[in-house]
């Protein structure tokens, strides 16, 4: 199958500058001409899904806050921190008015007046030509019942998580918050929010100009669409690609150009990871999927330097508040540092997995319940690595002894 | 308190970095616990409770840029401007900073010098590249 492009077709003929290169924006007209339980109904039947990395049904979610009493408020994740990930970027910089449209479509779907993209201070260079492309909207009358808001981020993985994100507009530290309350009902100052990623909101004019009917032929049974991959690492062409959901990974690797593949983590620092062997892994939510972030990784990579690496960002970007995350995040890296130092103790190895099991378990959000799943998978594909560097550091220790 | 990041935000940009003095005006101005100030701007990597240089660079040290040799990049930078990361150079001009990614993957190993990115960076770019900030 070869690239399917929807919503990068065409995309760097439009000049981001100018909202008459986008056209008219017919989706959102048609959307006014339904009620906004149709349009939910729509956005339900085409079977479009989160493609920030956790996969939630977005129809569902706007069902949620729609039905929900109290000023409705429309957040887009623009907080693009996902290690790898690059496929918002590409879409603000290029077509900042389909994300537009996709907001005007959402706001009138929830019924909410009030929206703010929350933009990553990493990418505040897209700030400009973000507020231009508003303001251009805002004389065309198209966002004339919604106020839209740009809150810059100020570093801080976390904030990419929801509630995070949330209390980062609130003003606070970019902590995760519990659930329940889930942001349909108490979410921004306590009101129903949604909080949809820019690819996402990028889809709905497409389901809405097409029809649900059309959306949901593309894909798989649990995952409709396409999705924007973003590929680095071992690769001869590192970019972006739009494929069909459900397409081979082994499809994706011969686009860009990868030869020499030992593993591939596909949905970023958490993704999961690929060993060369299953590379006929469909990418798709039930398989492999996270943000769409795709690492390649070649034969003279090593697994437990790779390991060690993510465990220093993930322990890093922890919001601390929670102990799971906090604690196990550092007695990972104090693991893995002892490993690539050649420090390694035998009970190295059973510390890593008892910590993943808690971790998954107990951590109050999707990071820290996600953190041990490079570490897990490595361990189930790529022992033998692990275990050579304990016995090495077994070698290394009788040396000094002597 | 929603106001409260971007006050933040702002004193970061107009002034380069977050003082105590700073931090104290706006706990009054909120009325919020200066505690609850600090912890704010301390949770975020791009505010700073100590003056930075007039130029930021935060080159990327995850994966994706790793794999592209980021660290001989990182080195070069170092080598230039003789500092190491998190320290600013003796005139003021460059503050040095290892980043987690920045969504340039695609063009790594990258990095950002204030709000502009430069990417496909090698050890031999940088001099040029550095120069053209005052």
């Amino acid at each position: 199958m070869p690239e399917k492009k929807i919503l990068t077709d065409k995309i760097e003929k439009i000049d981001p500058g100018r909202i008459g290169s986008y056209g008219v924006f017919k989706a959102l007209k048609k959307a006014i001409g339904m009620s906004p339980e149709e349009v939910i109904a729509e956005v339900k039947a085409s079977g479009l899904r989160g493609r920030g990395g956790a996969g939630f049904p977005c129809g569902a979610k706007w069902e949620m806050a729609q039905k929900a009493k109290g000023d409705k408020i429309l957040i887009c994740n623009a907080d693009e921190g996902e290690v790898g990930t690059f496929k918002d970027r590409y879409l603000l910089t290029h077509n900042p008015y389909l994300l537009l449209e996709g907001m005007a479509i959402a706001a009138y779907a929830i019924e909410a007046k009030k929206a703010y993209i929350y933009l990553r201070a990493e990418y505040r260079y897209l700030l400009d030509g973000l507020l231009n492309a508003i303001s251009q909207a805002e004389e065309k009358g198209y966002l004339k019942d919604l106020d839209i808001t740009i809150q810059e981020g100020a570093g801080a993985y976390i904030c990419g998580e929801e509630s995070a994100l949330m209390n980062s507009i609130e003003g606070k530290r970019g902590e995760s918050r519990f659930k329940p309350p889930f942001p349909t009902q108490a979410g921004l100052f306590k009101q129903p929010t949604i909080i949809n990623n820019v690819e996402t909101l990028s889809n709905v004019p497409f389901i809405m100009n097409k029809g649900a009917k059309w959306y949901s032929k593309l894909g798989t049974e649990q995952s409709k669409g396409t999705k924007i991959f973003c590929v680095s690492g071992d690769v001869e062409n590192p970019g972006v690609y739009e494929l069909e959901l459900g397409t081979s990974l082994k499809e994706l690797m011969d686009l860009a150009g990868a030869t020499d593949i030992k593993m591939v983590q596909v949905g970023g620092s958490v993704g999961s990871i690929i060993p060369s062997d299953n590379l006929h892994t469909p990418l798709a939510y039930e398989t492999a999927l996270g943000s769409g972030a795709v690492m390649v990784f070649n034969s003279t990579r090593d697994v437990v330097d790779f390991a060690y690496r993510t465990i220093a960002f993930l322990n890093e970007e922890s919001c601390g508040k929670c102990t799971p995350c906090r604690e196990g995040t550092e007695v990972m890296l104090e693991v893995l540092g002892r490993l690539v130092n050649g420090e390694g103790m035998e009970e190295d190895l059973d510390i890593l997995e008892n910590l993943g099991t808690v971790m998954k378990d107990a951590a109050l959000c999707g990071l820290g319940q996600t953190v041990p799943v490079p570490i897990m998978d490595t361990l189930k594909y790529f022992r033998k690595e692990y275990e050579n560097r304990i016995s090495q550091s077994v070698l290394l220790r009788s040396l000094k002894a002597v | 308190m929603e106001k409260l990041l971007n006050m933040i935000k702002s004193e970061q940009t107009q002034n380069g970095y977050v003082s105590e003095d700073a931090m104290t005006h706006i706990s009054r101005e909120l009325k919020l616990p200066l505690g609850h100030v600090y912890g704010v701007t301390t949770f975020y990597s791009f505010l700073s409770t100590e003056p930075l240089g007039r130029h930021v660079i935060r080159i990327c040290k995850s994966v994706p840029c790793f794999l592209q040799n980021g660290e001989t990049v990182a080195a070069a930078i170092e080598k230039e401007l003789g500092i190491a990361p998190g320290e600013t150079t003796a005139d003021g001009r460059f503050t040095f900073e290892l980043t987690n990614c920045i969504g340039a993957c695609d063009q790594a190993p990258a990095m950002l010098v204030d709000d502009e990115v430069h990417g496909n960076l090698t050890p031999g770019k940088i001099k040029k590249i550095l120069q053209s900030y005052d």
